[in-house]
């Protein structure tokens, strides 16, 4: 067991590692200059000397002056106090405070949409492998669902909930005239305007799990140990059983895989609905060309999804005795 | 059986097979409008034709015009050629990348297969679309090839992955000993020996690389990060939700681009079950 986490972790950490030095190395070597874009973003009217001073700033506070190891040191010790630059967007806060106090909007909404979509995708995925009936309308709407741009599907949503209707309100986390406060009235508020935006994280999600776990129970089901079971007349039920044990083990993988996907999908969700997490900001950011933001998106991005896989690989060695055995025995 | 008599069967069930059907016919009903729709528009996709601005749809202006009185629909067909493009050529090198990983990795084994194996688990883990992101922020100029250049490039390790497993299990076949032993080189092994044994296993890659690649593709323009000069559907999409058509209730200008998009993954991947059906006898419906 201790070699499996090893090794996964040492995967991880690498990952980190490649990571940050993609975030370090991109501004430095793309073409064209950061500075210059910033400063023409803030305006190109400012009288020269201002405009070489604001150069000088920006050249030390990127570092660029420095030689290129330093810099790439520099980079990973500010890192490791937290120090992630100045917010360009929301001067002058420290981008790592922006990012703060949006990643709370994002857990929010990502954790509620992820599990419940694989729980309610799984167990409809295998009623749809147990019935032509149920594989005929389920399975269509799982592909739709599936191939819809995360986005659309919120836009569909807030116009038709939103606008025609007029049951969900459309932007932001919660009403300008409630306070934030732990109060029922707040709460409701904060879960009213949740709901659209979790609904299509939920509803795409929940199209893909199904497919999914559809096509493992047919597999599982054309297995030999099946059809042995089905020859020696053991009920449907428990061969059913058995083959759900089989294919969830896949399904936990495919959802450590996709969770890449999702996170992307809960950025344009969040630019859809105004929802201030780490998509809004993010959109802010580029329109705004707040490079150090853009990074620290990055970054959180990456960390929560490197968290994320690592509890996956703990949920899988809970549910897989197989691989507890293997670990300690001869898988090394 | 010999190889033309094994290809008619193959045929004869593609042939036969509804979900193949539907979903090729879908694909190649957007192909051909994606062709031959820029033919039957006289506006450029960008013009501002009409001076009333967000008008319905009318005989004039089939989709009807955004808020700034752009045709939609010379928008939406010039959109779906750049998605079509995005589709064969990001996912194609997404699949091409995954091909060659994939068989070296399975084909050798050893250290290389290890080091390859730990590169692929490092970008499988790194949502592509952060590793976008960033890029992009930071390319003043951005086309349709860069984008699609982008895709590829980081589309490729879950593809890498299944064909390096299924790469494995095939090295040990009697028949691949047998072309080792005859002093075949490993290149020529894995293309005339392994590859054409899992050719269909190649084509639904590619298929899942060239929908996915459509779908980065627009959530990338939706972001602001698209092409700065070309216009896509996910363009489309962000334009209007940036210019108020949700509240302004303009549904022509939006509907139209997400759904063509949807219709044509999920035309794609009832495409790919299909194919899996053709390919797996077990899988056939009886």
């Amino acid at each position: 067991m201790r070699l499996y986490f090893g090794r996964k972790l040492f995967i991880y950490a690498l990952t980190f590692f490649v990571a940050v030095t993609i975030d370090w190395m991109i501004p430095r070597f793309m073409p064209g200059n950061p500075i210059l874009n910033v400063m023409a973003r803030i305006g190109a009217s400012i009288n020269p000397i201002a405009a070489q001073a604001m150069y000088t700033y920006y050249q030390h506070v990127f570092g660029f002056d420095l030689p290129i190891w330093q810099q790439y040191l520099n980079f990973w010790s500010a890192l490791i106090h937290g120090n992630l630059g100045i917010s360009i967007y929301m001067f002058p806060t420290p981008v790592a405070n922006v990012l703060k106090s949006a990643v709370p909007y994002d857990i929010f909404l990502l954790v509620p949409s992820i599990l419940l979509s694989w729980y309610a995708g799984n167990k409809f995925g295998a009623y749809a492998a147990r019935s032509k009936w149920l594989d005929n309308t389920i399975s269509p709407l799982g592909y739709v669902l599936t191939a819809t741009p995360y986005m659309w599907l919120g836009i569909i949503l807030a116009w038709l909930f939103g606008i025609k209707l007029g049951w969900f309100p459309i932007a932001g986390a919660y009403s300008f005239n409630v306070a934030p406060s732990l109060s029922w009235p707040f709460i409701l508020n904060l879960l009213h305007h949740w709901f659209l935006p979790f609904a299509s994280l939920f509803l795409v999600g929940f199209g893909g799990q199904a497919i999914g776990m559809r096509n493992m129970i047919i597999y599982e089901l054309e297995a030999d140990y099946s059809h042995y079971l089905e020859a020696l007349g053991a009920p449907k039920g428990l061969i059913r059983r058995y083959a759900f044990n089989n294919a969830v083990l896949p399904q936990i993988t495919g959802l450590a895989l996709s969770l890449g996907v999702v996170v992307a999908g809960a950025l344009v969700t969040e630019v859809v609905f105004s929802y201030p997490g780490i998509g809004y900001l993010l959109l802010a950011a580029i329109q705004n060309q707040d490079y150090f933001l853009i990074q620290g998106c990055f970054l959180f991005i990456i960390i929560g999804v490197l968290l994320a896989n690592f509890v996956i690989d703990i949920m899988y060695v809970i549910i897989d005795p197989r691989t507890r055995r293997g670990m300690m025995g001869e898988m090394a | 059986m010999n190889k033309s008599a094994a290809k008619n069967e193959l045929l004869y069930f593609a042939l036969r097979n509804r979900k193949l059907q539907i979903g090729l016919g879908i694909v190649l009903l957007f192909v051909v409008l994606a062709i031959f729709g820029p033919l039957l528009t006289r506006n450029d996709p960008f013009a501002y034709a009409n001076p009333l601005g967000a008008q319905p749809p009318s005989p004039e202006y089939w989709f009807g015009t955004t808020f700034f009185g752009q045709d939609v629909f010379s928008q939406f067909v010039f959109g779906l050629r750049a998605t079509f493009v995005v589709g064969l050529i990001g996912g194609g090198l997404g699949t091409l990348l995954g091909i060659l990983v994939g068989f070296t990795s399975g084909y050798r084994g050893g250290w290389l297969d290890e080091i390859l194996n730990i590169f692929t688990n490092i970008v499988l883990v790194i949502p592509t679309l952060a590793v976008l992101l960033i890029i992009a922020a930071y390319l003043k100029v951005r086309s349709i090839p860069i984008e699609c250049l982008f895709i590829g490039l980081t589309s490729w390790p879950w593809t890498a992955r299944a064909i390096r497993a299924q790469t494995f299990s095939l090295r040990t076949r009697d028949f691949v000993d047998t072309a080792r032993m005859s002093g075949m080189k490993a290149n020529k092994i894995i293309f005339t020996e392994i590859a054409p044994n899992m050719m269909s296993y190649l084509v639904m890659a590619f298929i899942l690389q060239f929908g996915g690649a459509i779908l980065t593709a627009a959530t990338l323009d939706f972001i602001g990060l698209g092409p700065t000069n070309a216009i896509s559907l996910g363009l489309m999409m962000q334009v209007a939700v940036l210019w108020g058509a949700l509240q302004l209730g303009s549904w022509w200008w939006f509907i139209p681009p997400g759904l063509a998009i949807t219709a044509i993954v999920g035309a794609l991947y009832v495409m790919n079950v299909g194919l899996d059906e053709v390919f797996n006898p077990k899988l056939r419906e009886m």
